[in-house]
């Protein structure tokens, strides 16, 4: 998007009031973008250690978010169709991993966050961004921005998968129906914030009334976008949430496998 | 309460100028603009200031105060404590010509360059008809008070004078979003919102939305709404197919 310069551009430039420094911001507006940073930082290390420890992901009837849908024959527990044998190198995390990276990469609250907090593009609000030139999401590799609508719709299909991960929790660990455990509650928490944050999603906005020209011509679709515009007005809390929502379930399970935790059984 | 309040203002024009130190008198209830017309009428009767209203509905007296962008009218003292000094510099986006004056020029010339309303035929009976549950999101965008705050403040070209030529800003993307949406108009815009006026250059980071003195939605309500409908005509393959094939209209 942009190369970087010594001194920073624009605001010096001919003719516009003369005032060397890059802000006059007397608040402390580096804070949201540090925040973002070690929030991000942290769930990418974790992430990352997770997906390449492939082990510990299964205890019954519960399975990590970050393993699910296990897909290849090298899985943990049978919560779902086993397809194929990979590489040995390739944990069945890593073939799953590239559509909830992809819709939160392309989203549009997470590229706001990233761009300020990571690409100081800018830091904040009237503080001066370190880059020569920029052209925005206009060229390689950001026009791939524009494929959001695609990884939500994918991002969709892992909700129903992990919903129904959050259906087989109320089985016990011999498969009767009739149980439920902390973790059971811990499998719909997460479901249920993934459904509120892809509904949220500014491409389902305008996929289910946004690009409408009429709604008085569409009732129901008008209805639809009422939900979903309300939704929206929270999507950066349901990100955020999510988010750590995904990590903490992953981490409870964890803590089941490796038998540092017993879950408590409400029935 | 009256108290003195130690001010910086920037003074100078386009050759060049600095920030000097004034100490003002402030009365309690009083905003930014009643301590910039005090310091007129009482040490720097020179002071260039442009203003109108001063009840936040003209967006003359747009400024940055500690280096945000907001309207002088609307800046409560109270918002500072009384041993704060309060910097007030022109608009750093646009080229200054005194003091606090700044030539807003390029955004009449952007706005001038937007095709306008495109009506579709009348009725029958020679009226238009519109609902409006169809309008009410135009009409958001109508609050715009056109103090170009939004403008000041985005990042693409407040830190890039060169994207001033491709880039129309927020306020006037916002106008193209308006004019998209609204159920009478009949132009496609999509295309020339991203090739001619820059959409593809915003990267929604919200600063436009965040210094509106209207408190308009521009970044999910316009930007973003309008993006996705430049996506529907440029970007997404399954949309294009399906106009190819005849399974819907050309987007």
């Amino acid at each position: 998007m942009t190369t970087t310069a010594p001194a920073p551009a624009g605001t010096g430039a001919p003719g516009r009031a003369r005032i060397a420094a890059r802000h006059l911001r007397t608040d402390t507006w580096w804070v949201q973008p540090a925040i973002t940073v070690a929030v991000l930082v942290a769930f990418i290390i974790y992430s990352t250690l997770r997906a390449f420890e492939n082990a510990n992901y299964f205890v019954a009837p519960y399975i990590s978010p970050f393993y699910s849908p296990c897909i290849t024959k090298s899985c943990q527990g049978s919560s779902f169709p086993e397809l194929f044998t990979g590489p040995s190198f390739l944990t069945p995390a890593i073939y799953i991993l590239v559509v909830p990276l992809g819709f939160r990469l392309t989203c549009y609250y997470y590229r706001k966050a990233y761009y300020r907090a990571f690409w100081l593009s800018p830091p904040a609000c009237a503080v001066a961004e370190p880059h020569k030139t920029y052209t925005g999401e206009t060229r390689f590799p950001l026009v791939f921005q524009n494929i959001h609508r695609y990884f939500f719709v994918a991002g969709l299909v892992f909700n129903v998968i992990l919903t129904y991960d959050a259906v087989l929790a109320f089985r016990d660990k011999n498969d009767h129906w009739g149980h439920m455990g902390l973790g059971t509650l811990v499998l719909l928490t997460n479901a249920a914030l993934l459904w509120l944050y892809s509904l949220s999603c500014h491409s389902c906005r305008h996929i289910v009334g946004g690009k409408l020209k009429s709604f008085s011509k569409h009732p129901m679709r008008y209805k639809f976008w009422q939900v979903v515009s309300r939704l929206n007005g929270s999507h950066m809390k349901l990100a955020w949430v999510s988010l750590f929502g995904v990590a903490l379930t992953d981490f409870y399970v964890r803590l089941l496998a490796t038998g540092a935790f017993n879950d408590p059984k409400f029935f | 309460m009256t108290y003195q309040a130690k001010l910086r203002v920037w003074r100078g024009d386009a050759e060049g100028g600095g920030l000097r130190d004034y100490t003002v008198e402030v009365n309690e209830g009083e905003v930014v603009l009643d301590i910039i017309h005090r310091l007129q009428a009482t040490q720097a009767g020179d002071l260039a200031v442009r203003w109108n209203c001063k009840a936040g509905k003209c967006g003359s007296c747009s400024a940055e105060i500690n280096g945000r962008p907001r309207l002088l009218c609307l800046t409560r003292m109270g918002d500072f404590s009384e041993d704060e000094v309060v910097t007030i510099t022109p608009m750093r986006t646009f080229p200054v010509i005194r003091d606090l004056v700044t030539d807003v020029s390029y955004n009449y010339e952007k706005a001038a360059s937007i095709p306008g309303f495109t009506p579709v035929a009348r009725d029958a009976d020679g009226e238009h008809r519109m609902q409006q549950v169809d309008v009410e999101r135009s009409q958001e965008f109508r609050k715009c008070i056109e103090c170009f705050l939004c403008q000041d403040v985005c990042h693409v070209v407040r830190d890039h004078e060169d994207n001033k030529k491709v880039y129309a800003g927020p306020r006037f993307l916002m106008r193209i979003a308006e004019l998209d949406m609204h159920p009478l108009d009949n132009l496609d815009r999509r295309k020339v919102a991203q090739e001619n006026f820059g959409l593809g250059m915003c990267n929604i980071t919200k600063c436009c939305s965040e210094v509106c003195p209207e408190g308009i939605h521009i970044t999910d309500n316009a930007l973003i709404p309008l993006k996705e409908r430049v996506v529907d005509r440029k970007y997404d393959p399954l949309t294009w197919l399906g106009a190819k094939i005849g399974r819907r209209p050309h987007p």
